[in-house]
């Protein structure tokens, strides 16, 4: 997405007070600051742990250590091991970078797809628009995650993967952000319609602005609220589907491990060994339940005038 | 009405069909064929069996065969050789309908019930607690709580059986596994359809006229804060169909949910293509009866 710097003072004048109006408004939103801050803390954990617990204790998420086998949550494994020996907690934190970059990196993709496409849509205007936002109602209108199904199931990783980056997250990273653009693009699309009629876009335009640079340097960035408050919405929903796909197999592969694995495979063992199922379980559940707060949390600060639509 | 419904049932044709070809494009651009390196055939034979699937032929030749053997049901299953594609649905679907169907069911009930009961008493214990569980049941996903239900349930109290599916008690835990994330959204939008409908005039002409309260409720408050849940009701059809698949995972359901992930790991082609076809015609027929419904709500609709 373009948005040079340069612009930035312009948005910062009439941007100030909405932001600041924003975080008050967040501030008020009590569970919302809560989830924020559970969120920082797994994030954090994800991030800094497996090294620190690799330095003290030395396990790492794929260490194995056989003769040890399955043992329950104790002081040294506090979240216990798995059938392998494997230290649960380092495979929960080591599954949540994965599961958290997915999410991130897929949410990005369809945020630049699906802004890129409704302003695109919006701007232009006439029959190019209602094919576009045709084109949009249709994949709405289908199954797609059977469609991404079908991709994960038939597309071998090996053939994919790039830079040296396993196969089966740029698969991820690729399906799950094709997928997810389409509400963007229409929310952006709605938004473009009104600001291209306002005075400052009939300003630019009067003092010669070429027609795409007003497009994306002075209409774009006017959208930025109501794109933030939907891709924090996303970005649960696209951890979901990974989560999804790799329950069923269809995902991150061994010995990789996301919480949709990690749930998997701690399904398969529930039966004498709940921990595996429990840990990488709450864990997912925690932090998707703190993601749909903050989202309900900025949605009322940013976009007020926003009906809850499920 | 008619000619709405006439007209959108025709538009489902051409958007089916280009959504076969979008399907059957992803399939000739991966490599490979269903029947590579899979038991290492010798030459012959695998040349026979692409000959036999048409794999062999120009592409446009292999689209027209899919097209017309899914339309009148001999399109031949890859990988469950004796078998059609239509045998196979006709004998799976109707057991991942049941389940979808109970899973909404339960759903509709318990969340337009809690709902209800909220926006009745806002601010109550019962309004804080069922709003509470609704927020709970949003963010679990179905595969974490599908095994810990099962845990719980059928493993340490032994009230109904783990998995599989035969008779009424195996039905609950996999139905109420798919519907809890839809009755806790349900219960939103129902609690918000009320809370905003109960100040509208012509609640307050009902009242003014001297009905009771549960008549005002039911008849006039409660069908116009439907129209949210009957928007919802269509994006819901779309997920409890993906749902199913992962339900139908955990429980060991026979549903077409179910073979749809084998076929797919099975690259079993033409029954890929035959049930993504399926199911999208299943849902613009499911998104045609909602705009329906909501007219029958909402009188000042007008179809368009």
């Amino acid at each position: 997405m373009t948005e040079p710097k340069t612009e930035r003072a312009v948005e910062v004048v009439q941007g100030t007070s909405l932001w600041q109006d924003a975080w008050k408004r967040w501030r008020r939103h009590r569970v919302s600051v809560v989830s924020a801050v559970v969120l920082a803390v797994v994030l954090v954990a994800c991030l800094v742990g497996p090294p620190i617990v690799e330095l003290v204790w030395g396990w790492t998420y794929a260490g194995q250590d056989v003769a040890l086998g399955p043992t329950a949550p104790s002081l040294s494994h506090p979240f216990g091991t798995d059938v392998l020996g494997r230290d649960v907690l380092v495979r929960t934190m080591h599954g949540g970078r994965v599961s958290l970059a997915v999410a991130f990196v897929a949410t990005f993709v369809s945020l630049v797809v699906g802004v890129t496409y409704g302003a695109v849509s919006g701007f232009v205007g006439g029959r190019v628009d209602a094919t576009m936002m045709r084109i949009v109602d249709l994949l709405l209108s289908t199954p797609y995650l059977l469609l991404v199904i079908v991709l994960m199931a038939v597309i071998p990783p090996s053939k994919v993967s790039i830079a040296g980056l396993d196969g089966s997250f740029v698969l991820m990273f690729g399906a799950l952000g094709l997928v997810s653009w389409l509400v963007l693009a229409r929310i952006v699309r709605g938004q473009v319609l009104s600001l291209k009629q306002r005075e400052f876009v009939e300003a630019a335009r009067a003092i010669g602005v070429r027609p795409w640079t007003i497009l994306f340097r002075h209409i774009v960035p006017n959208t930025l609220g109501p794109v933030i408050v939907y891709s924090t919405l996303t970005i649960p929903s696209v951890m979901l589907s990974e989560a999804f796909l790799s329950f069923l197999g269809l995902g991150i592969r061994e010995p990789q491990a996301s919480w949709g694995t990690l749930v998997n495979d701690g399904a398969n063992a529930m039966v004498v060994y709940p921990w595996l199922l429990l840990a990488p379980g709450m864990t997912m559940t925690v932090t998707l339940f703190c993601l749909n707060f903050l989202g309900d949390g900025l949605r009322d600060a940013l976009d007020p005038n926003a009906r809850e639509t499920a | 009405m008619l000619a709405f419904v006439s007209r959108r049932l025709l538009s489902v044709i051409p958007l089916v069909l280009l959504l076969a070809l979008i399907t059957f494009a992803l399939l000739q651009l991966a490599p490979g064929g269903p029947f590579d390196a899979e038991r290492n055939f010798p030459p012959e034979i695998q040349r026979q069996l692409e000959a036999r699937f048409q794999l062999d032929q120009p592409w446009w030749v292999q689209f027209g065969g899919y097209v017309s053997g899914l339309l009148d049901g001999t399109l031949p299953s890859m990988k469950r050789p004796g078998l059609t594609v239509g045998e196979l649905i006709a004998t799976s679907f109707p057991v991942s309908l049941l389940l979808g169907s109970l899973a909404m069911a339960f759903a509709l009930v318990l969340g337009i019930g809690s709902g209800l009961v909220s926006a009745l008493r806002q601010n109550s214990p019962w309004d804080w607690l069922s709003m509470g569980v609704a927020l709970i049941g949003i963010s679990v996903p179905s595969f974490v709580l599908g095994p810990l239900l099962i845990l719980v349930f059928a493993l340490w109290l032994g009230w109904v059986p783990p998995a599989r599916w035969d008779g009424p008690s195996t039905w609950i835990l996999p139905s109420i596994t798919l519907g809890l994330a839809y009755a806790a959204y349900i219960a939103r939008l129902t609690r918000a359809g009320m809370l905003e409908v109960v100040r509208a005039d012509y609640v307050r002409t009902a009242r003014a006229k001297g009905l009771s309260e549960s008549v005002v409720v039911a008849r006039h408050a409660l069908r116009g804060a439907m129209a949210p849940v009957v928007t919802f009701l269509g994006p819901a059809t779309a997920r409890i169909i993906t749902g199913t698949v992962v339900i139908e995972q955990i429980f060991q359901v026979p549903g077409l949910g179910y073979y749809f992930v084998q076929s797919a790991l099975d690259r079993d082609y033409s029954m890929v293509l035959g049930v993504v076809c399926f199911y999208s015609v299943i849902l613009m027929v499911a998104n045609l009866l909602v705009d329906v419904a909501y007219t029958w709500l909402d009188p000042r609709v007008e179809l368009a």
